[in-house]
């Protein structure tokens, strides 16, 4: 418990070293771009095909447990995309990319440790904790909900791919759940969620790279506790949003 | 000039620093020796502020390291050049774009006047077509250049070496313990160079600190060390097989 305390300490600590005084905007504005590259792009292939399956899995769920005559058809639709919408875009891409893009971010910060690039950027007076990870925090809060938007849609596409190949639902139908009660506010709730997310898995696995010493051993270890706490973390902030937000 | 006063620093409990008190002179290679664990990696990192001390002074000339504020302190270190053991090199950015990010982060240079302070630190260090490659494709000789370039990139008033010579066959060794000497004289730098290579103790040392134990043991000259009759440093000194047969011939 107090090992937890004390990391809450530091995570705060170094929190506030990473969001005061910036040394120089230009040099920052190119870095955003390239984790922007290595860490937004570079997950698109990832999550296109998980919610791709996931979405296509969800309508034929939705389809066998909603067997009904008394349950229209279209609410396939409906759930396939509430699901997608609600929790699984936002969250459970946000599980999945703390997996990959948060382990990438504590091995990556964690070397940099053990191998003294981050005294070196201290001995030229570089705020190397705002250096490495501001423009991290930057690029996947920016970019991380345009992907849960991604997750949505293809996702929703899934469905309608297995309406169409397997026929157990008309496609218009499907179409029409996917209007059915919509609420464009469902969509600012997920958005929200995904930079949340992003900003929780980023600071939280740069925190345990950045504190990592020793060797190769203890990197790996702090890519495991990055992506550990990373998902409790999500977890929490899952529940806390959606009392917050939903109406 | 660097110069410590009563510096004391331990690790839990562990006692490495003890009450070294040592001076540093300006353009000059200054040398801190001693066996693996001795304590002198502690020292260097003490002095450049990368170790808190748990007591003592750290003059850089007249300033006093301990009364600086944060950004009095961030500001010192852009006068400080360090070339760290491995490199340190940032993995992700190419060789030019490592030594050029001091300039970028801290000077209003124009893009050709740094690309011309670039060129003139890598012509410096002869190091030649190398400014497009990343630090995975050099050879260790190239980082240890790369380090070198990227340290006086800013015209620092002290550099730092942590084992500068470790892990590289021993002419490219005396290579860049040339480029460190010329350097050191050519800019009037205060340089410390922490060791444990023999050669490069009797090519560059010009003052040299014997740490033993956490404690200093002994500082002199080259010529000094030869004829020193303290045992742990003879011990240290003429460890190889070589160096005892020298001494014996001599």
């Amino acid at each position: 418990m107090i090992k937890l305390f004390e990391d809450i300490g530091r995570y705060v600590m170094l929190m506030q070293r990473v969001f005061t005084h910036p040394e120089r905007f230009s040099v920052y504005r190119r870095r955003v771009l390239f984790e922007m590259e290595a860490l937004g792009f570079n997950s698109i292939a990832l999550t296109a095909i998980i919610s791709l399956f996931i979405g296509a899995v969800m309508a034929l769920q939705m389809a066998i447990t909603l067997e009904s005559a008394f349950i229209p058809q279209f609410m396939i639709g409906y759930s396939t995309r509430e699901v997608m919408v609600l929790e699984f875009s936002s969250t459970v891409v946000a599980l999945i990319l703390a997996g990959k893009v948060g382990s990438n971010i504590a091995s990556e910060i964690g070397t940099m440790r053990i191998t003294e690039q981050i005294d070196a950027l201290e001995i030229m007076g570089v705020n190397s904790a705002s250096y490495l990870i501001l423009p991290k925090v930057i690029a996947t809060v920016v970019f991380f909900p345009l992907l849960t938007l991604f997750s949505i849609v293809v996702g929703i596409l899934g469905g309608y791919a297995i309406a169409v190949l397997t026929g157990i639902i008309l496609p218009g139908d499907y179409v029409e759940g996917l209007f059915y009660f919509f609420e464009p506010y469902s969509i600012t709730y997920a958005l929200v969620k995904g930079a949340v997310f992003a900003f929780l898995i980023t600071t939280i696995s740069a925190y345990w790279g950045y504190y990592a010493k020793g060797n190769s051993l203890e990197v790996g270890r702090a890519s495991t506790h990055a992506v550990v706490s990373s998902s409790v973390a999500i977890m929490i902030f899952d529940l806390i949003l959606t009392q917050i937000m939903r109406v | 000039m660097i110069r410590a006063e009563h510096l004391y620093k331990s690790f839990d409990g562990r006692t490495v620093l003890d009450d070294i008190c040592v001076e540093f002179d300006a353009g000059k290679t200054n040398l801190i020796i001693g066996r693996s664990g001795s304590g002198k990696t502690v020292l260097l990192k003490a002095l450049v502020g990368l170790h808190e001390v748990d007591s003592g002074r750290i003059f850089f000339d007249d300033m006093c390291y301990e009364d600086l504020n944060f950004q009095e302190r961030k500001q010192m270190r852009r006068s400080i050049g360090m070339i760290f053991q491995g490199g340190a090199l940032l993995d992700s950015s190419t060789v030019r774009e490592n030594i050029s990010l001091p300039l970028d982060l801290f000077t209003d240079m124009s893009a050709g006047e740094k690309r011309d302070r670039v060129d003139f630190c890598m012509e410096r260090v002869r190091l030649f077509g190398a400014d497009k490659l990343y630090p995975s494709e050099l050879s260790g000789g190239m980082v240890k250049r790369v380090a070198i370039a990227r340290a006086i990139v800013l015209n620092p008033r002290y550099l730092f070496c942590d084992e500068p010579n470790s892990g590289l066959d021993p002419q490219t060794s005396v290579v860049i313990d040339e480029l460190i000497r010329d350097i050191t004289k050519e800019y009037n730098i205060t340089t410390i160079i922490n060791t444990h290579d023999m050669n490069s103790v009797m090519e560059l040392g010009e003052k040299i600190v014997y740490i033993h134990e956490g404690k200093k043991w002994w500082e002199g000259s080259t010529d000094d060390i030869l004829q020193s009759d303290n045992v742990e440093l003879n011990d240290f000194v003429f460890a190889s097989a070589m160096a005892k047969r020298a001494k014996m011939v001599k």
